[in-house]
């Protein structure tokens, strides 16, 4: 479907009005540009570079702890040093944490305040992340957000939500999954989702299609 | 870490004063009343509650993660081994005996 709306009187207009809040942004930008205190320039190279964080830098990561226990220590006892090892600038973040995944533990994060997220290592959040159906389940009824997802926690284990409510950033470091003993770091990174560094889900099992 | 002037060390049960106040609160309300134990010291940091008002956010506050039995938070109906962690500044807790 077009984006544009044809009305009888002979030309298009937009089908959707600004919100007011996209009018507001609009108009500071005008005005921070106008008076010089930012540049065109400096909003685009800020756009670039929170596109170019994506979930890959976690990935790598973790894919990396996965095939070496050395850097695996390394990366839970002193997470930023580990991702300027691997050049992966984290230097934006106070406080990181890592969460290690095990036969008997999973972790999830949510902010049930906002919207901390660790912006460097996978991205911007999605928009569940931010959503209050998710911010108010994950620490009522985590097993049951964790089922939504397709893992169904068996009762031997113990899930631990994390509420990032302050300084500190987490990121989950999930189970290697069975199986692919031999594999290289670049196709284990495939297998490391997003959602999986949440916690929400496991690590795929196979690559995806 | 600050350990010779942290009030609480890892293990010591706490529980989250429950106060209601304007501001840039970062303590969570479902968490206000409850008791859990601090299971790590991250050390002092700016406090936000001053930072976001445009203060120096001095005095620096020390930030725990404090576990609660999700049971302990949401009821019987909460799986037994479950547990919520919540990042806690020390002005919020208080001690139990």
């Amino acid at each position: 479907m077009s984006d544009l709306t044809s009305d009888a009187h002979g030309h298009e207009h937009p089908k959707h009005e600004l919100s007011d809040h996209a009018k507001r942004i609009y108009a500071i930008r005008d005005l921070l540009i106008e008076k010089g205190v930012i540049t065109e320039k400096d909003i685009q190279c800020q756009i670039d570079y929170q596109e170019a964080r994506s979930p890959a830098n976690g990935a790598k990561l973790v894919a990396r702890a996965w095939v070496d226990p050395a850097f695996k220590a390394r990366f839970i006892a002193d997470p930023k040093a580990a991702c300027a090892e691997l050049g992966i600038d984290a230097t934006a973040l106070n406080e990181f944490v890592v969460l290690e995944n095990t036969e008997k533990v999973r972790h999830m994060v949510v902010c049930t305040l906002c919207s901390c997220y660790p912006r460097p290592i996978l991205g911007r959040p999605p928009d569940w992340y931010k959503s209050f159906n998710y911010r108010q389940r994950a620490v009522v009824d985590p097993r049951g957000v964790m089922r939504e997802f397709g893992f169904d926690p068996p009762d031997n284990v113990e899930v631990r939500v994390h509420d990032s409510t302050a300084d500190i950033r987490y990121l989950v470091l999930p189970l290697r999954p069975k199986g692919t003993q031999g594999w290289s770091e670049d196709d284990l990174a495939k297998l490391v989702t997003r959602d999986s560094m949440i916690g929400v889900m496991n690590a795929l099992s196979s690559l995806p299609e | 870490m600050t350990a010779a002037v942290d009030k609480f060390k890892p293990g010591d049960r706490v529980k989250i004063k429950f106060e209601d106040r304007p501001g840039h609160i970062r303590t969570p309300w479902y968490i206000r009343g409850k008791t859990g134990w601090v299971e790590r010291v991250y050390g002092e940091f700016l406090n936000p509650e001053s930072l976001a008002f445009g203060h120096d956010g001095l005095p620096k506050k020390t930030l725990y993660l404090i576990a609660f039995n999700q049971s302990d938070v949401w009821g019987e109906s909460a799986t037994k081994q479950d547990k919520v962690l919540v990042d806690i500044y020390e002005h919020w807790l208080e001690p139990v005996a």
